[in-house]
C-alpha cells in the first residue's frame, strides 16, 4: 500500500500504543493541536490525554520526565518539535539519559525513545532547519537513527522501543510528505545495518536522511554520464555500520559522504577518518564530502537551496571523485 | 506529633562521623575529586528521609553521602565508592557525586544542579502512571532555584497533579554565592507558592522540626494532594569543596550557625527528656567509630575494576 512518511511515523506510535500499555506519547502540541508536523493527528481522542500528552513549552523538563518514567518503568515517545530546540534539552539527554547506566555502575538503564524533526528545506531559516543528529552521534551511550524511507519510518520506532537504552530518531522535514509503498504487515526493521539503496560500481555515494533522495536522484543523473555510483544510506548514524561502509569502498575505490550538516568536525569527517584508516590502500582518490554550508540555514529560498546538497551539487562532486 | 529519640541522633552521628572520616580520607590522598561534605545539614536528610517508605524514589545532588546513608545505603558501599572501587554503589564509577543504588530507588547524586528535578518529576509520572502509591522526593539546594528547570519543574508537577517531595536545602550558599547575591526574591517557598504548590520553609537545624513537616507533607502528597514544596533552612559548617577556601563568607557567620548545630542540640533535648546518659552517648559514638572504621577499612580493602571492562555499561548488556 501507499503511504506517507508521516502516515508512516503515526502508524509506528499507533503500533507501539497498541502493542504495550507502558507507552506514551509526550511533547508540545502532541495532542489536541495534532503535532507540529501533524504526525500525532488523531491520536489524543484515540488514545486520550495521558497516554498522548500535551506539555507546557520546557524542553528540558518534559524530555528529563521522559527519562524519569523510563527509569519508572513506562516506555515514553518524547517527541521534539524541531532539533534546534533540543538543544533546550541537551543536558538532560547528554549528562542524564545518555550517561546514567555507565555512571550507575550498570544499575539505571533509561529506555527513552526520543524523536525530533531535522534538517532543511522548508524554509524555516536558522532556528528550526539545521541537522544536529551528528553531533547527537558524537555521545556515547545513545543511538541515533535517521530514517530516509518510508519503511524505516514505519518500522525503526518499533525497534528503537525494544532496546533497553536511550535512541533518538531524526526524522527529515522535508520527508513527511514523500510517499512510498509498504507492506500492509510492515513491523519492525533492523537499525543495526546500513543499506544500498543502489548499486554501483565507480564510487560510493554515502549518506542518510533527507539526503538519499538527493543522492538516488544523483546517481540517476550520473548513470546517464556513465557513471555508477552506489548509494549508500546509512540509517544508523550511532553506531556506524564500519562494515557496510567498507565493503562498498573497498568495491568502487572511491567515496563521497553527502550530509546536511556543517563540515566541520561533522559526521562526515568521521566517516572519512574511518574510510581513511581502514580503506587507505583500496582508495583510487581522496574521500570527499559534500556538506552544508557553514552558515546558519537561511529563509530565502534560493539561499536555502544553496546552502545544503543538490542533486546537482551531487552530481558535480561525484563527478570531480571519478574524474570525468 | 514526632518524639524526640536516640535513633534520631544515632542516624545523624553516622553521617556526622562519616563526614569527618571522608575529609581524613581525602587528606590522605585515598578520596580524589569533588568532596562535598554534609556537615552541618545532618537534620534535614535524618528528619526528612525517614519518612519514606520502600517504594518511594530518592533523587539528589552532589552533596548526598547523607542521603544516601539516611537512606540505607551502607557505609561500606559509599566509602568504597570514594576509593573508587568495584564494591562501591557505582563500581566506583560515579565516586563522591555521584552515589546510586537500584535496590532502595535511589537515582543519584546530581552534579547538575536542578538536573534532578524534571528526573523526579518524570519517575513520579511513571510511578503515576503505573498506579504505585510511592512519593518522589527531590533534594536540591538553593542554588538550583535559579536555574531553568526548577521553575519548568514544579509546574510540571503542579500542572499533573505528580507525587512529588520537592525538597531544597537551603544552606545559603550556591557554591560560592549567597542567595540573596543571585535571587531577586530569596523566599523560595513563595516561588514554590506561584506555581501553586504548597509551600513551607522549616527549620533545618531542628530535626523534629523536618520530621514533622515531611510527614504531613507525605500524608498529603500521598493522599493525592500533590507535589508540595518545603524549604529547609539549614547551612554547611564545611567548605563548598575540598577546594574552596571560603573567601566568601565570614567565619563569625559560620562560628553563628554552629550554634546551631543540630546534633548538640538533639542530644540536649534527650538529656533533659531522660533519654540519654553519658554512657549511652559514649555507646552511640562508638557504635558509629565502628562502623565508619570498618568502612575505611571495607573500602581500602576493595578491587579495583579492571580497566578491560571501561567500556561495559555504555549500552545494556546481553542484547
Amino acid at each position: 500500500m501507499e503511504i506517507s512518511y508521516r502516515e508512516a511515523v503515526r502508524a509506528a506510535i499507533v503500533d507501539a500504543l497498541e502493542r504495550d500499555p507502558k507507552v506514551f506519547l509526550l511533547g508540545e502540541d502532541v495532542g489536541l493541536y495534532g503535532g507540529c508536523y501533524a504526525v500525532s493527528k488523531g491520536l489524543h481522542e484515540r488514545f486520550g490525554p495521558e497516554r498522548i500528552r500535551d506539555t507546557p513549552l520546557a524542553e528540558a523538563t518534559f524530555t528529563g520526565a521522559g527519562i524519569g518514567a523510563a527509569l519508572a518503568g513506562m516506555r515514553p515517545i518524547v517527541e521534539v518539535m524541531s532539533c534546534n530546540f533540543s538543544l533546550l534539552a541537551l543536558d538532560q539527554i547528554v549528562n542524564t539519559a545518555a550517561t546514567l547506566l555507565h555512571m550507575s555502575g550498570g544499575q539505571f538503564n533509561v529506555p527513552i525513545v526520543i524523536r525530533m524533526a531535522t534538517g532543511a528545506g522548508r524554509q524555516l531559516a536558522a532556528q528550526h532547519s539545521h541537522s544536529f543528529e551528528g553531533w547527537y552521534a558524537h555521545i556515547p551511550g545513545v543511538k541515533v537513527l535517521a530514517p530516509a524511507t518510508v519503511s524505516d519510518a514505519r518500522g525503526m520506532l518499533w525497534t528503537a522501543l525494544e532496546d533497553p537504552d536511550p535512541v533518538l530518531i531524526f526524522e527529515h522535514v522535508a520527508l513527511y510528505n514523500m510517499s512510498g509503498e509498504i507492506g500492509e504487515d510492515a513491523g519492525p526493521v533492523d537499525i543495526d545495518r546500513a543499506a544500498i539503496r543502489r548499486e554501483g560500481a565507480d564510487l560510493s555515494v554515502i549518506t542518510y536522511g533527507g539526503s538519499l533522495h538527493k543522492c538516488e536522484a544523483a546517481a540517476a543523473t550520473l548513470a546517464e554520464l556513465g557513471i555508477a555510483a552506489e548509494v549508500l544510506d546509512l540509517r544508523t548514524l550511532r553506531p556506524l555500520d564500519d562494515a557496510a561502509i567498507f565493503r562498498s569502498v573497498r568495491k568502487t575505490h572511491r567515496a563521497l559522504i553527502v550530509d546536511e550538516g556543517w563540515r566541520s568536525g561533522g559526521i562526515a569527517a568521521e566517516i572519512s577518518a574511518r574510510i581513511m584508516a581502514e580503506c587507505f590502500y583500496d582508495l583510487d582518490a581522496p574521500v570527499a564530502r559534500l556538506c552544508g554550508a557553514e552558515v546558519p540555514i537561511p529563509y530565502a529560498k534560493q539561499l536555502e537551496d544553496a546552502s545544503i546538497p543538490q542533486p546537482e551539487t551531487i552530481v558535480a562532486a561525484a563527478r570531480r571523485v571519478v574524474g570525468r | 506529633m514526632t518524639e524526640p529519640s536516640a535513633s534520631l541522633l544515632h542516624q545523624m552521628l553516622r553521617i556526622r562521623r562519616f563526614e569527618e572520616a571522608s575529609a581524613e580520607q581525602y587528606s590522605a590522598g585515598k578520596i580524589r575529586g569533588f568532596l562535598h561534605l554534609y556537615i552541618g545539614q545532618e537534620a534535614v536528610a535524618v528528619g526528612m528521609i525517614r519518612e519514606l517508605r520502600d517504594i518511594d524514589a530518592i533523587v539528589s545532588t552532589y552533596r548526598e553521602h547523607g542521603h544516601a546513608l539516611a537512606r540505607g545505603i551502607s557505609a561500606r558501599s559509599i566509602m568504597a565508592e570514594m576509593f573508587g572501587k568495584l564494591e562501591g554503589c557505582a563500581r566506583g564509577r560515579g565516586g563522591s557525586m555521584h552515589l546510586f543504588d537500584a535496590a532502595t530507588r535511589f537515582y543519584g547524586g546530581n552534579a547538575i544542579v536542578a538536573g534532578g528535578l524534571p528526573l523526579a518529576v518524570g519517575l513520579a509520572l511513571g510511578d503515576q502512571m503505573q498506579g504505585r502509591p510511592s512519593v518522589t522526593a527531590c533534594i536540591f539546594g538553593d542554588g538550583a532555584a535559579a536555574e531553568g528547570m526548577f521553575h519548568e519543574s514544579l509546574n510540571l508537577a503542579a500542572l499533573w497533579r505528580l507525587p512529588v517531595l520537592f525538597a531544597c536545602e537551603n544552606n545559603l550558599y550556591a557554591m560560592g554565592t549567597a542567595l540573596a547575591r543571585s535571587h531577586a526574591q530569596t523566599d523560595l517557598s513563595a516561588r514554590a507558592r506561584s506555581y501553586g504548590l504548597p509551600a513551607e520553609s522549616v527549620d533545618g537545624m531542628d530535626v523534629l522540626a523536618v520530621n514533622r513537616a515531611t510527614a504531613a507533607a507525605c500524608e498529603r502528597i500521598r493522599a493525592g494532594g500533590g507535589p508540595e514544596f518545603l524549604e529547609f533552612r539549614t547551612y554547611r559548617f564545611r567548605a563548598h569543596s575540598m577546594f574552596d577556601p571560603e573567601l566568601y563568607r565570614d567565619k563569625a557567620e559560620v562560628e553563628q550557625w554552629k550554634r546551631r548545630d543540630p546534633i548538640p542540640a538533639l542530644e540536649l533535648l534527650l538529656r533533659e527528656r531522660g533519654l540519654l546518659d553519658d554512657a549511652a552517648l559514649a555507646a552511640l559514638e562508638a557504635e558509629v567509630a565502628a562502623e565508619v572504621a570498618d568502612a575505611v577499612a571495607f573500602a581500602e580493602a576493595g578491587t579495583l575494576e579492571p580497566v578491560a571492562e571501561l567500556t561495559r555499561f555504555v549500552h545494556s548488556e546481553g542484547r
